[in-house]
């Protein structure tokens, strides 16, 4: 058996506008409007149901389908949260073409932008606002005990007005403690070798952070020989990333224990050049760079005439010492 | 329920085999001993051929795991994917046949209502997480698979990385074929620690033939040696045997 029977997958990605749906169990129907995206583990439809527009997902893996649905219904349990999706239904539908029943699940249709197109639409300065948001959802979600696991650009949706971020596909969520369940290569802290594949929140905030690397650098980029440095050089090398660079350091190097402590810090650094008294600003361009590298050698000019004017006084010293005795 | 201990071959190949026993049957073997067979097919740019496309899916089948065909770059995620797909592929069988048990002769996962099937997956999910696993990896090391070593060390050490991450015990052993005086040979025993791979990987030689069939069916005896490994090692805790879906 393959991983994913291709001709059946390929089937499920491709179902005709108009397919209408019904569970074996629960005899709801729903009647496919179009595709939304479809992926490793099965493939998503906005339809129309007696609910009004939904979110269905058809996998012919059960496995992950029910193990989503057992994390959705624990998000619907905590109040209030951008957490997944609102989780509606969960049936079978018997499969006329292939003669099967296909597992599906029903879930609140969100309207919104990916996270990366809206923040090139909407500029850059709104990817720290969503990264504050995210990581509250995140903190909510870790009190419960749990870990996202597979977070990455893709997988957050930005929704409604004030634009909100939302968390989607809760397919790598984990409880804390265990192995993640699933990831992506890039967001991982296993694969830069900067920790272990256990989930603990730190998991997660290694994630924002490469987040938040990867919107200032969209070219994807390998791991080279010493990764934190690698990491480290790109973070000072981007003027965006550089006001945060502690805060990104110290979530790639896994010292937030918790996600709140991440926010409180981006907060602060937010509002760092801000405050009146600035203890040092950054040269922001390679011109002023230059002109500050001349200042200095102006000032070391000065501090070796200082030298010289000293020694010389002293020699003088010396000998009118000398011309006493 | 009881906890048992999962028996995984994870072959990494690249084409056909052209030396020995049928390794479709070898992988049958397997399969009747308990271990269940995934085979992952690494691919160049091109395509591979038909033939080996074939071999590759009916080990898999024959030893009731998972084949997957990849390009080299894809190989860290794909080793542990199926690694941990075939695990729970095997658990659920187990599960299915205590369904069975209690519920009557053609009762499964999916003839459950989808609400109680949460509750069953989450008993698989808590086993996959606890269970004992041995992993024995046979890498082919013929002709063109040379320059993907390093590739396949590195997939390794994903792999160890991914499965020491959970709640249960890992051993780990590490086979290549053709080996330089017999058809296949160790290069890692049952451990624990699978990077403790680097000092012996790199001296690999690879020849010309490729015997996957012999390989397969050293691997499966080797499983035996586990055994009297962990009666050393656990004293007290009872062995039980898990035989695959």
């Amino acid at each position: 058996m393959s991983v994913m029977n291709p001709i059946l997958k390929n089937h499920l990605c491709k179902l005709p506008v108009g397919t209408v749906i019904v569970g074996k169990w629960h005899n709801h129907a729903y009647k496919i409007v179009k595709p939304l995206g479809s992926g490793a583990n099965g493939a998503v439809y906005l339809a129309e149901s007696m609910k009004g527009l939904v979110a269905i997902k058809l996998s012919d893996n059960g496995t992950s389908i029910t193990s989503e649905v057992n994390v959705l219904k624990r998000f619907s349990k905590v109040q209030g949260a951008a957490l997944g999706p609102s989780l509606l239904d969960m049936d079978d539908w018997f499969d006329p073409y292939t003669n099967r029943a296909i597992p599906f699940y029903v879930m609140e249709y969100i309207k919104g932008e990916e996270f990366f197109s809206f923040i090139k639409k909407r500029g850059k300065e709104w990817i720290v606002i969503l990264v504050l948001q995210l990581l509250s959802a995140l903190d909510q979600l870790h009190e419960e005990g749990w870990v996202f696991g597979d977070l990455k650009p893709e997988n957050l949706l930005v929704a409604g007005m004030p634009p909100t971020v939302r968390l989607l596909d809760v397919g790598g969520t984990t409880l804390q403690g265990r192995a993640i369940k699933e990831f992506t290569e890039f967001y991982d802290r296993g694969y830069w070798g900067l920790g272990s594949r256990k989930a603990d929140p730190a998991y997660d905030l290694f994630a924002v952070a490469m987040i938040m690397i990867h919107a200032c650098y969209p070219l994807k980029f390998e791991r080279k020989e010493n990764t934190r440095q690698q990491l480290f050089t790109m973070i000072r090398a981007d003027a965006t990333l550089r006001k945060y660079q502690n805060v990104l350091m110290k979530a790639i190097d896994g010292a937030y224990k918790r996600a709140i402590d991440m926010k409180r810090d981006l907060v602060a650094a937010i509002h760092h050049d801000d405050l009146p008294s600035k203890p040092f600003v950054a040269p922001k361009q390679s011109s002023s760079r230059k002109q500050h590298h001349k200042k200095s050698k102006k000032r070391s000019g000065v501090l070796e005439t200082a030298f010289i004017v000293v020694t010389l006084l002293c020699v003088y010293a010396l000998y009118l010492y000398g011309q006493i005795l | 329920m009881r906890k048992g201990t999962l028996r995984q071959i994870l072959l990494i190949t690249d084409g056909c085999s052209n030396h020995g026993e049928d390794p479709i049957a070898m992988a049958a073997l397997a399969k009747e001993q308990g271990i269940t067979v995934n085979v992952i097919g690494v691919l160049d740019q091109d395509t591979m051929d038909e033939n080996g496309l074939r071999e590759i899916e009916g080990i898999a089948m024959a030893g009731g795991g998972i084949s997957q065909v990849v390009y080299a770059k894809q190989l860290s995620q794909t080793v542990q994917m199926v690694t941990r797909k075939a695990m729970t592929q095997t658990l659920q069988g187990v599960v299915n046949r205590e369904l069975k048990q209690i519920l009557g002769s053609n009762v499964s996962m999916e003839d459950l209502p989808p609400e109680k099937r949460g509750e069953v997956m989450e008993i698989v999910d808590e086993l996959g997480e606890t269970v004992e696993l041995e992993v024995l990896i046979l890498v082919d090391t013929s002709g063109s698979m040379k320059t993907k070593l390093p590739t396949v060390k590195e997939a390794l050490f994903d792999l160890s990385l991914s499965l020491n991450a959970r709640m249960g015990d890992n051993l780990f052993s590490v086979f290549v074929f053709p080996g330089k005086h017999e058809d296949v040979e160790k290069v890692l025993d049952w451990t624990p620690k699978l990077e403790a791979l680097s000092s012996v990987f790199p001296k690999l030689t690879s020849g010309g033939l490729t015997p996957t069939g012999p390989a397969l069916r050293r691997a499966v005896s080797h499983f035996q040696k586990t055994r009297s490994l962990r009666s050393l090692i656990v004293r007290d805790e009872s062995y039980f045997e898990e035989s695959s879906m």
